[in-house]
């Protein structure tokens, strides 16, 4: 999928929005297919459908038993079964279903997690939120193992919500280009395993998520800080507790002309530059709550494979800052990555990958 | 040298009422969310126009999180980025979320307002605490049904240890149609063993919030 | 236009939950941006979604928004303009 193709496509969905609009849309029929083979789809909504299939996934490679008191399962997302707003959904499966500790709850209950979950929903960083988390809760010895899985549906109310903003692109979008006019939607669900317990498999596929850090810009609850301060202080505060050489740092691109500039005045200030830089949104989209966690998948993907994924919807530098934007498949060996991400609210977080 | 961690204060807004440092300082009975909230507002002199831009969840945690730092002057002991905000409810921004779904109900009258839809993220009401007292620090909203003690102090005891922050607020901050209830804690770190309310302790955490039912 | 201008300061102050103010508050011919009223870009929008609820009509580009939206008496004149089209 990656390198040339983009999935976020022209689609027509009455449900959703009037006109027809780009997004990057899980296919419904290939996702019933994918349940009906571990659950009933009938008693799940799409969200918990896309969650559930995810985590177990996931589940299949780990070397733990997932039902030990040791794991902890995060839920991160940023609007859950928001989708249950809507009349009819409410009737079918009742309105208890829009809370997303519900949510997580049912989640829990499918794979017979001990614990009880935690729900993150801290806007667009709640992924990386999550993982930075996870790290911490592992570190303070409460927890061996925390699976995170991160979700988010597109749905008739966020839809019209970004839309509201005009903040949604003309076409698929064109993260740090010149000519990018806003973000494309998207949905998804990505699992990630922070373990203290090594698997089984071949060593050198083991990432460590070293520590991460969040900030707030203190600023506005919507626009990004024109100084990029909530950002520049989370890559500040965690290099200077980590301090080492950066080969790869995942954006968080959304291709809104705000964001991406406010990106890379805040990397420039934190004297990354150089560093090649990447964001993933030109291929499936802005994913929100998902977004951190299926980035961060990429990340460790990149690490693994020493390979550096080009930016999907970049042509030519359109930000104040110049940055080393990646804009075509590169082997290089990684050893160390750094991802951010920054949201509604003011919110920012940056988390540290690398080779073990 | 030793260093503890305490409930240095803490404030709630809840049954018409709010309670700063255990005693009852402002008490509107019979009043509904939105009055209640503006009636806090005027009592307190509080002077920030941009509270009437919120939405209900925002104006109850901003209002909690200034009571509770008002005579504080926490600017003196500490930097912006090293205080945390850490907050917690059962409803999200179910509240705001059902107005922003109200607003694309009927496809002739579709106005979608962009000042309704980013309220549709509880993390909103970190962000405008963050706003009024400049705080740069690390923030996170959590989801329980109920509120989590356990959780809380065990998280943020890692946070302190590790120096991720110095000193943050915490707690639970909840509407639900007429339902409300917001409980926020100043935890500091000091190295005097009995100062402040009580030691940061699930325990103590958990019956500061029940004592005032 | 002067019961324009008056209908607009109110629809204006509703729309912005600019709560604390009062229509005679507000300098028709001062910016509503950056000084004046000091709106921020959430403020934009609204006013763009008002225009369209209130008197539909839609500004199409960033740039007839800035001018449009430049004060209440650009806001009237905007209105005006296109009401008699």
């Amino acid at each position: 999928m990656l390198g040339d193709k983009t999935g976020i496509q022209l689609a027509e969905d009455q449900r959703i929005a009037p006109e027809p609009f780009y997004a990057s849309l899980v296919e419904p029929s290939l996702l019933q297919q994918k349940f009906k083979a571990i659950g009933d789809p009938g008693l799940y909504t799409r969200f918990e459908q896309m969650a559930i299939c995810s985590v177990r996934e996931a589940l299949s490679n780990v070397a733990f038993n997932p039902e030990d008191p040791g794991t902890l399962f995060i839920l991160s997302t940023t609007k859950g079964n928001i989708d249950l707003l809507e009349k009819e959904n409410e009737q079918k499966l009742g309105k208890e279903r829009l809370y997303l500790w519900d949510t997580a709850r049912l989640i829990q209950r499918f794979f017979n997690f001990r614990n009880e979950p935690v729900v993150i929903s801290n806007a667009c960083i709640s992924g990386v939120q999550a993982v930075i988390t996870g790290v911490r809760l592992i570190r303070a010895g409460l927890y061996e193992n925390v699976i995170i899985n991160g979700t988010d549906i597109i749905s008739e109310f966020v839809f019209s919500g970004f839309n509201s903003f005009k903040s949604l692109s003309t076409g698929p979008c064109r993260p740090f280009d010149r000519t990018r006019d806003g973000l494309s939607i998207g949905e998804g669900s990505g699992t990630l395993v922070l373990s203290k317990t090594r698997p089984q498999a071949d060593a050198s596929k083991l990432i460590v998520a070293l520590d991460g850090i969040s900030s707030n810009d203190a600023n506005h609850i919507s626009g990004p800080s024109r100084t990029g301060e909530g950002l520049f202080i989370a890559i500040d505060h965690l290099l200077k507790r980590n301090p080492l050489a950066l080969d790869y740092i995942s954006a968080h691109g959304t291709a809104t002309p705000y964001n991406d500039e406010m990106e890379s005045i805040a990397i420039t200030r934190a004297g990354l530059q150089s560093v090649p830089i990447n964001s993933f949104k030109g291929y499936w989209g802005h994913t929100l709550g998902a977004a951190g966690i299926i980035e961060t998948i990429m990340c460790v993907s990149s690490i693994r494979n020493n390979v550096l994924y080009n930016t999907m919807g970049f042509h030519e530098t359109g930000v104040s800052n110049p940055l080393n934007i990646i804009d075509r498949v590169i082997n290089r060996e990684i050893n160390s990555c750094l991802k951010i991400a920054s949201g509604f609210g003011g919110c920012n977080a940056a988390v540290l990958l690398c080779k073990k | 040298m030793s260093e503890f961690y305490i409930i240095s204060d803490y404030c709630s807004i809840r049954d018409h009422e709010v309670v700063l440092h255990g005693k009852s300082v402002y008490n509107h009975a019979d009043s509904g969310l939105q009055d209640l909230l503006t009636g806090i507002y005027q009592y307190f002199a509080v002077s920030y126009p941009k509270f009437y831009k919120m939405d209900k969840l925002s104006k109850l945690g901003f209002l909690t999180a200034e009571l509770l730092l008002r005579n504080k002057n926490i600017h003196q002991q500490y930097a912006g980025n090293e205080v945390g905000i850490f907050l917690m409810n059962a409803s999200s921004s179910l509240d705001t979320d059902r107005n922003h779904q109200h607003s694309i109900l009927d496809r002739n009258n579709y106005f979608p307002s962009p000042a309704v839809f980013v309220y549709t993220l509880p993390n909103i009401v970190i962000g405008e605490i963050s706003i009024r007292h400049k705080f740069t620090g690390e923030g996170t909203f959590f989801i329980q049904e109920k509120f989590n003690p356990p959780f809380l102090v065990h998280y943020i005891k890692e946070l302190l240890a590790q120096g991720v922050i110095q000193c943050c607020i915490a707690g639970w901050v909840e509407t639900d149609g007429q339902n409300y209830e917001s409980v926020l804690y100043l935890i500091e770190k000091t190295d005097r063993p009995n100062a402040g309310i009580a030691n940061f302790e699930p325990t103590s955490i958990q019956r500061i919030f029940d004592n005032e039912k | 236009m002067e019961q324009l201008v008056q209908k607009l300061k109110e629809e204006i102050i509703e729309a912005l939950n600019l709560s604390e103010m009062k229509p005679g508050q507000i300098d028709e011919k001062a910016p509503l941006f950056v000084d004046g009223l000091g709106l921020d870009s959430i403020d934009a929008l609204e006013l763009t979604v008002l225009l369209e609820k209130k008197y539909g009509l839609k500004i199409l580009t960033a740039e007839e928004g800035k001018k449009v939206l430049y004060s209440v008496h650009s806001m009237s004149e905007f209105i005006t303009a296109n009401k008699k089209a």
